[in-house]
């Protein structure tokens, strides 16, 4: 985080401002600087949660409140995922560098929705029994995918904290958290799998075409920051 | 609706009915959407009257009939029946109407006639989930000849005492308790008596997943899911344990004899 944030005033320093847009910009910086902006994000990223919460008690959840709670808890994961993807993107694209500071964050939520999720399925729908929770991960190809993206994000949760950055260096790191791409990727296509027996894919392409465009931004831009040492 | 109470075998379940609530907001009617909420929401749409069913295929009467002589062509029964989701849930429907063999009866299928194919409507101005591609319109479903003269294949037009809400398949549907629910065609425009094994929907729309018997089978399992335990609505609580599936949907008794010594694993 340190890493980030020192990188932030220099960033926005650099970029150049058009007139008019640079107050407007300043302000959106400075309220994310701002010492309030982090609770906030927190409380924002409970609320589906407590909104779900509420909804089980309150027996708001429909016919099945297990399936929703289950199916809910995957559609947040995704949209974490999204969301803390889009950070970087969102950063360059609008030269609001402070908008680093909150990754961490999402991504932790993003873990822990991911973590619920998984709670969820094992707890309601397959009432807390390891051996059946066990073939049913090695015999269902979709469960396997979602499983194995849940693990893929323990060892990022794991090495969230700075002195982990500092521990592996940075470049380490951020290697590592690159295993993100693959996780986001792997999460859509339990989300397709999921859908693909009953063909119903419209939710799935939504995911899919937002996150197409934040992983092809990436390799987009990496080819274009190449080319200057190609030509 | 008013309805006798059956006297066919294995008519009245002694579980609990689900809640009117819960059985008519929690639908699986893909004509109106694929969400179990979109049915009672846009259902309303669906025009019940007039209609008509037309009788095809391989009878010897043949032709159409108008809603209001099929809610006369036989007495009406009230039934309570288990109703099994290939997705894992269940509920307990009372339903009224009577044996869709009163029905093919009349019909006088002939020696050909091996299957029965049922067409569900698809009209576009009426159901936008029709739009979609999520199945290939219209949505058909089949029974072998036998399966359909079994007296608990029901030809639904109500449940609960009233007429049929339009998100639950109104004006008449289906109700084949010992299969999974998607065999229970909704809102049906035609009969067809056929010799070949009819192409439904879900078969269509994937093989591996969704066969021509589809009957409830705990030993069968879905390919992406167990088919042991069910949830059933309203009724089980959110930490307990799922209940166990029953071979037939506990309707061993009445059809079992219907497969004698088919391999259901096959003829899943």
């Amino acid at each position: 985080m340190k890493l980030l944030l020192s990188t932030a005033p220099q960033a926005s320093a650099s970029l150049p401002a058009p007139s008019g847009g640079r107050t407007a910009r300043g302000l959106v910086q400075a309220a994310l600087l701002s010492r309030a902006a982090k609770p906030l994000l927190f409380i924002a990223c409970l609320l589906p949660l407590a909104w779900l919460v509420y909804g089980a008690f309150a027996n708001q959840l429909g016919a099945n409140p297990a399936e929703a709670l289950i199916r809910r808890l995957g559609d947040w994961t995704l949209r974490g995922l999204m969301i803390a993807l889009a950070i970087t993107p969102l950063r360059e694209l609008s030269g609001l560098a402070a908008l680093a500071r909150f990754r961490r964050m999402l991504g932790l939520f993003t873990f822990s929705y991911a973590s619920l999720h998984l709670l969820a399925y094992g707890w309601l729908d397959m009432g807390l029994d390891f051996g059946d929770i066990g073939r049913d991960i090695a015999k269902r190809p979709f469960i396997l995918m979602g499983f194995t993206a849940w693990l893929l994000l323990l060892p990022l949760a794991a090495t969230s904290f700075n002195r982990a950055i500092r521990l592996l260096g940075a470049k380490r790191w951020q290697a590592l958290h690159k295993a993100v791409y693959a996780i986001s990727v792997i999460a859509l296509m339990h989300f397709i799998w999921m859908r693909a027996g009953k063909h119903n894919f419209a939710e799935p392409a939504v995911y899919g075409v937002i996150l197409a465009a934040l992983l092809g931004w990436r390799v987009y831009r990496r080819l274009r920051g190449k080319k200057p040492r190609l030509g | 609706l008013p309805g006798a109470r059956s006297a066919v075998a294995g008519a009245f379940v002694m579980d609990r009915p689900t809640s009117y609530a819960d059985a008519t907001s929690y639908n699986n009617f893909y004509e109106f959407g694929t969400d179990k909420a979109d049915p009672t929401e846009h259902a309303h749409t669906l025009k019940t009257r007039p209609w008509t069913v037309s009788i095809e295929g391989e009878c010897g009467r043949p032709g159409r009939f108008d809603i209001e002589a099929l809610l006369k062509l036989a007495p009406m029964e009230e039934r309570l029946y288990r109703l099994r989701c290939v997705e894992g849930w269940s509920m307990v429907i009372p339903w009224t109407g009577y044996s869709l063999a009163e029905l093919l009866k009349q019909a006088q299928p002939t020696s050909k006639a091996k299957y029965v194919e049922f067409t569900s409507l698809a009209d576009r101005s009426q159901m936008p989930g029709v739009r979609s591609g999520v199945l290939d319109w219209p949505y058909v479903e089949g029974l072998r000849i036998d399966e359909a003269m079994h007296p608990l294949a029901m030809l639904v037009f109500g449940m609960y005492g009233e007429m049929l809400p339009n998100q639950n398949g109104a004006p008449l549907r289906l109700a084949l308790p010992w299969k999974y629910g998607f065999k229970s065609a909704k809102s049906i425009v035609k009969i067809r008596f056929v010799e070949k094994e009819p192409m439904s929907s879900w078969t269509k729309a994937a093989q591996q997943e969704y066969g021509f018997y589809s009957n409830v089978n705990p030993s069968v399992p879905h390919p992406r899911w167990s088919q042991a335990a069910e949830r059933r609505i309203g009724e089980d609580g959110l930490f307990s344990k799922k209940r166990p599936t029953l071979m037939f949907n506990g309707y061993e008794a009445q059809v079992g004899q219907l497969y004698a010594g088919m391999d259901l694993k096959r003829f899943y």
